[in-house]
């Protein structure tokens, strides 16, 4: 909303200056978005008087003017226009201003040769009118001359956020009522109107009864005999600086009354009216060409103005080309109606129309204001154009729905903290146009018919507080106690693993929760795309099922910057369904290039399944779960590579799922088009981690170590190769819990001259005893009997 | 009889521990003079033998010495000898150590809720993707009111029922209805509006407070985030304003404003003859507790959300949002934390 200090000064009077009126309206909640205008282009236009015309040298068409600015100061310009004439006073655009119309910045320039500095402006050029035909030509205007053309566009107009809980505030004068009411002067009384209004409108006019009808209220007044024309100046400005280009008297006397009352009002011409108006139900199929030149075809239900003929508008919304008022026009049919805001919204979205009406009447328009609007409207067409008006013709009425509220002053405080007295509750709420009775301590307030908003006692607490001040209430400092963990065990993992897998090289990723379906199907195990209905484009239209989805496009987008060796993550979630709850959060990692490349001392090699393996295993083990208890097989997901990837159950092959681990399958990094084709992957499952029973630091076994010597011993196992290494390890590790403290892998060899289908481990046991230091008879025992077992278990010898 | 001089003269000219060894076999071995003498001893005489054993066992112990003093020295020598031919370039670059970051939005919600966590706030979550109803209904939003066009929400089903959230307070119904009061919580969390330009992305995150007791005024709204403010900005002076607006979900609504003033083209949050919003909030409205089966004749209390992109760009001098979700290496180095950079109370926010 858009007022100027002259607008709003109709309706308030005050003696505040611009900026007390701008620290006003935002401290009670009329947010002041910018002040405009007074560096604005329009301050720039001059009015000047020609002096002298010559014929351009070089062009027949041109003509080369000496232009006085006042004060002596003289300019060259060239101007085409067939109007100019020596003694001619008009407007002059200097060089750096910007043409309204063509938002053109001028700059001195030679034209055909000629230097001219600036330009001589018709009025469609200033976005006046559209009368292009010659330079403005004004009268009387001797003692202006060197002064700003539009004067009170040099004043600064005033940009308000208006919230929508307060459609009063859409016009000038619900502005300056809510500043009054805050003490910034005094609201102005409205003049009383007295026209002679002898004869009935001749149009008749109804409301059709009927289901979802969505007009309320629907005045209007006949004019006959009008002379349309352009709006006097002042009216014109005033409608320039609501940004809207004047029109005609008529329908600029609508705007106008639309922003000072917050009142919208539409004109007819009524000669184009067939016999009546019957305000209806639209049907399907109907349609009509609006004001905006766009044919609207309509569907069931919607709130049309109709004729004999057909549809003449969307009431409340726009208003259409048949029914136009023209300069031409000669009788005016006014409308000023009430329409009801969910029949405007609904109709409004479902055709796309966004109109300054429109976002009045879905707010909601005072329906008290129907009368007072028409008369204006009409006021100000007869001042201006002429004609006479009929009595006013109003028909429908509309239930009064304002509550009646029961205030009770302790409940301010109560909400508040501090206590205000009856009386000023009293003040404030009657400028703000309550009406109260008050009994004991019980205040019954009727809210205004302008504040649709108001509906029951906080909404009063509100008001009460907005308009005595923020600023007024002190504040009450916080208790630093806490009788409750601030996370749940879940929301410490979070945080945990978080940190823990940044500590391993990897930088922390925050992606959209939704991805392009094209990548997405790679890692969604075939199934649906969780599809959103209105994505904001085409890339990013589904919700993603993995955590790699975004990761690997950003991988993408890092590589082809030039950075191949790379260790991304992100936490968060991922989504199974399109219902509320069907996500879960991941962890996932990805790494792609090369480690140690370019070293000097280290051997560069691929990153592989065994670097996320660490990662994995490292991260779940500080997550609280014993390396014991992490159960390891090849059983993964098929955008892995099958060969080289892991899944990480808890406890045994069936448990719960932890974590994936692997090569990322090489057919995804072709598609994805990866330059370093080296990427692997984890994923950690936070919900599959179960909560100890007991803290961790309760459930640790008591501190023992053993005093005696230990033994290592290596083995080297000949086996099938279709027995994996960690089987073999667990074996060994169960042969005898008490001595045998430590198993270790050290070497695994396939080929040469190993046999057909077998492989070679190597393993390194580490045997203690807690009681005593172990003969060679005992080690032999045991190591005879880890043989055995191998042995037995697997059909491993032992090499020799 | 030994000549003690000569050996240690011999054992001082040594010039190395192999050298020293043969030294040592020769005079202290099996065959070594010294050794000859002692079995001489058991010819002679009682007394003499005493003396003699006494003056052997003398010479026997300064060979000792000096072989064990000369030993050291050899030892000392070999040691620098070594120093001085075993020298490496240290100015080579060291072995990679890997190098993680926490991301700043990861890193200011660890801070916030460290710094609520100290008035017993606790953290809560909500669904990202959300009902109609809990997004905007239950929210005191009905369906034709047109505070829901300043929500550019996304739907996931073409009837508009199922929908990304576009802020985090349907967490407050989940969170009322699935407790009793007393509430006391903060939730921060992902929320969605396709809405995409230089300054908005399509996904950003918030952090929603609710506090609902018995007495709970708007007092204790303005002081909870004066403290708040304080603490996350890390001023003890700063200027903060409550200004009404309008919220359906809150009754009376505020936005709040803290000072700055531009240094070198960064903001400088605290005093100064600017404004800067940086957050919503009011008393929770009836309706809203209505609906999350509260009775507002008992209970009452304020809710807050901001941007927790913005509170990040704000303090760690961050100036483009979308540049969060860009995942960009060179970005996520220099704007990212070092994950043993754990905010906390007594140690401090931030470094």
């Amino acid at each position: 909303m858009i007022i100027t200090l002259s607008w709003l000064k109709n309706h308030l009077s005050t003696s505040a200056n611009l900026s007390k009126i701008i620290d006003k309206l935002t401290g009670i909640g009329l947010e002041v978005e910018g002040i405009k205008g007074s560096q604005g282009e329009l301050s720039d236009f001059k009015v000047v008087k020609v002096l002298k015309v010559e014929k351009h040298p070089n062009a027949d068409k041109l003509k080369l003017c000496d232009v006085s600015l006042g004060k002596n100061k003289t300019i060259k310009v060239v101007c085409g226009a067939a109007n100019a004439r020596n003694g001619l006073i008009t407007i002059y655009a200097p060089p750096g201003s910007v043409i309204p119309k063509t938002k053109m910045k001028l700059k001195v320039a030679k034209i055909r040769g000629v230097e001219s500095h600036g330009m001589l402006c018709s009025e469609s050029e200033l976005n006046i009118s559209d009368e292009s035909d010659g330079i403005i030509e004004l009268k009387n205007r001797e003692k202006d001359i060197g002064k700003n053309y539009f004067k009170n566009k040099g004043e600064k107009s005033i940009d308000i956020s208006v919230t929508p809980n307060r459609p009063d505030c859409l016009g000038v004068r619900g502005i300056a009522r809510d500043l009054s009411s805050s003490g910034l002067g005094q609201l102005k009384k409205q003049p009383q109107i007295k026209i002679n209004q002898k004869f009935k409108n001749p149009i008749k006019v109804s409301i059709k009864k009927e289901k979802n009808q969505g007009c309320g209220i629907f005045g209007s007044v006949y004019i006959k005999n009008v002379q349309n024309k352009e709006s006097p100046d002042w009216l014109k400005k005033r409608i320039i600086s609501l940004g809207l280009k004047p029109i005609s008297a008529i329908v600029d006397a609508t705007n106008y009354v639309m922003y000072d009352l917050n009142r919208p009002l539409h004109a007819y011409d009524a000669d184009k009216i067939d016999q009546e108006i019957i305000v209806r139900n639209s049907k399907i199929g109907e349609s009509f060409e609006a004001l905006d030149n766009k044919t609207y075809k309509l569907q069931n239900n919607m709130c049309s103005v109709s004729d004999k003929s057909g549809v003449l508008g969307l009431g409340g919304i726009i208003g259409g080309n048949r029914s136009a008022t023209e300069l031409s026009t000669k009788n005016v049919l006014l409308e000023s109606a009430y329409f009801f805001p969910s029949s405007i919204r609904k109709t409004s979205k479902i055709l796309s129309i966004d109109t300054d009406a429109k976002y009045r009447f879905e707010r909601g328009i005072d329906p008290d204001s129907v009368k007072l609007g028409l008369e204006l409207g009409m006021c100000m067409i007869l001042d201006m154009c002429g004609g006479e008006a009929s009595k006013l013709s109003i028909v429908g009425k509309i239930q009064d729905k304002r509550p009646t509220i029961n205030l009770e002053p302790e409940k301010f405080l109560k909400v508040i903290g501090f206590s205000m007295t009856i009386a000023e509750i009293k003040k404030i709420l009657i400028s703000l146009g309550c009406s109260l009775k008050i009994i004991g301590k019980k205040i019954k307030v009727l809210p205004p018919s302008w504040r649709p908003d108001i509906k029951e006692d906080i909404d009063l607490i509100e008001e009460l507080i907005r308009i005595k001040g923020f600023d007024k209430i002190s504040l009450v400092h916080p208790e630093r106690t806490r009788s409750k963990e601030t996370l749940s065990f879940k929301q410490k993992l979070f945080h945990l693993s978080q940190r823990a897998t940044a500590t391993k090289g990897y930088l922390e990723a925050v992606t959209w929760s939704f991805t392009d379906s094209r990548i997405d199907k790679h890692f969604s195990q075939g199934k649906k795309a969780i599809e959103i209905a209105n994505p904001i484009s085409s890339d990013l239209n589904v919700l993603r099922r993995s955590i790699f989805s975004n990761l690997i496009i950003y991988l993408k987008k890092n590589q082809d910057r030039g950075y191949p060796d790379l260790s991304l993550f992100e936490i968060g979630p991922t989504f199974f369904g399109n219902k509320p709850g069907e996500q879960q959060i991941i962890l996932g990692g990805l790494k792609s290039g090369v480690a140690n490349r370019k070293s000097w001392d280290s051997q560069a090699r691929n990153i592989d399944v065994f670097d996320v393996k660490a990662d994995s295993v490292k991260t779940l083990t500080e997550l609280g779960i014993e390396e014991d208890d992490l159960h390891i097989s090849n059983k993964t997901q098929d955008y892995y590579n099958p060969g080289r990837s892991g899944s990480i159950n808890l406890k045994s092959a069936n448990g719960p799922q932890l974590a994936f681990f692997g090569e990322i399958h090489p057919a995804i990094v072709s598609n994805v088009d990866l330059k370093e084709q080296n990427v692997c992957g984890f994923e950690i499952f936070l919900k599959n981690i179960p909560e100890p029973k007991k803290k961790h630091r309760l459930a640790k076994k008591n501190y023992s170590v053993s005093e005696f010597q230990k033994s290592e011993r290596d083995f080297a196992f000949v086996i099938d190769k279709s027995y994996k290494a960690g089987e073999v390890e667990k074996l060994i590790n169960e042969v005898d819990k008490d001595l045998i403290k430590k198993v270790l892998i050290f070497d695994v060899f396939e080929g040469g001259n190993m046999p057909e289908g077998k492989k070679s481990i190597a393993i390194n046991v580490t045997i203690q005893s807690m009681d005593k230091t172990l003969s060679e008879k005992d080690i032999h025992e045991v190591s005879q009997k880890i043989i055995n077992i191998v042995k037995a278990k697997t059909g491993g010898t032992i090499r020799s | 009889m030994v000549d003690l001089r000569e050996l240690i003269q011999k054992v001082l000219q040594a010039k190395n521990k192999l050298e020293l060894q043969n030294l040592k076999t020769q005079f202290l071995g099996k065959n070594s003079q010294i050794n000859q003498e002692f079995k001489k001893l058991g010819s002679l005489a009682e007394d003499e033998r005493k003396t003699r054993a006494a003056s052997l066992n003398n010479e026997k112990q300064k060979i000792t010495e000096a072989i064990n003093s000369r030993f050291k020295e050899l030892e000392k020598s070999e040691i620098n000898q070594k120093l001085q031919k075993d020298k490496v370039d240290v100015t080579l670059p060291a072995r990679e150590r890997p190098n993680g970051k926490i991301h700043p939005v990861s890193q200011v919600i660890d801070e916030i809720s460290s710094i609520f966590s100290e008035i017993g706030f606790s953290v809560a979550e909500g669904p990202d993707v959300e009902t109609e109803y809990n997004n905007f209904t239950a929210l005191n939003t009905p369906e034709d009111h047109p505070a829901r066009d300043m929500h550019d929400t996304f739907y996931l089903d073409g009837n508009k029922k199922i929908l990304l959230r576009t802020h985090t307070s349907p967490v407050q119904i989940r969170a009322m209805l699935s407790g009793k009061p007393p509430f006391k919580i903060i939730v921060p969390g992902r929320t969605y509006r396709c809405d995409s330009d230089q300054t908005h992305a399509p996904m950003f995150h918030q952090l929603e407070g609710l506090h609902i007791d018995k007495d709970i005024t708007m007092g204790h709204l303005k002081g909870c985030l004066d403290y708040f403010v304080k603490e996350f900005f890390e001023v003890k002076k700063l200027q903060m304003r409550f200004r009404p607006s309008h919220f359906p979900f809150t009754e009376p609504s505020a936005e709040v404003d803290i000072g700055y003033r531009l240094e070198n083209g960064r903001i400088i949050v605290g005093e100064g003859d600017k404004w800067l919003e940086i957050l919503g909030c009011g008393m929770v409205h009836p309706n809203v507790l209505k609906n999350a089966k509260v009775d507002p004749k008992k209970f009452q209390g304020f809710a807050f959300g901001m941007g927790i992109d913005r509170l990040a760009m704000l303090k760690y001098g961050i100036n483009d949002l979308r540049s969060f979700f860009e995942a960009d290496y060179r970005w996520l180095n220099y704007f990212g934390f070092d994950p043993l950079d754990v905010p906390t109370n007594y140690r401090g926010l931030s470094r």
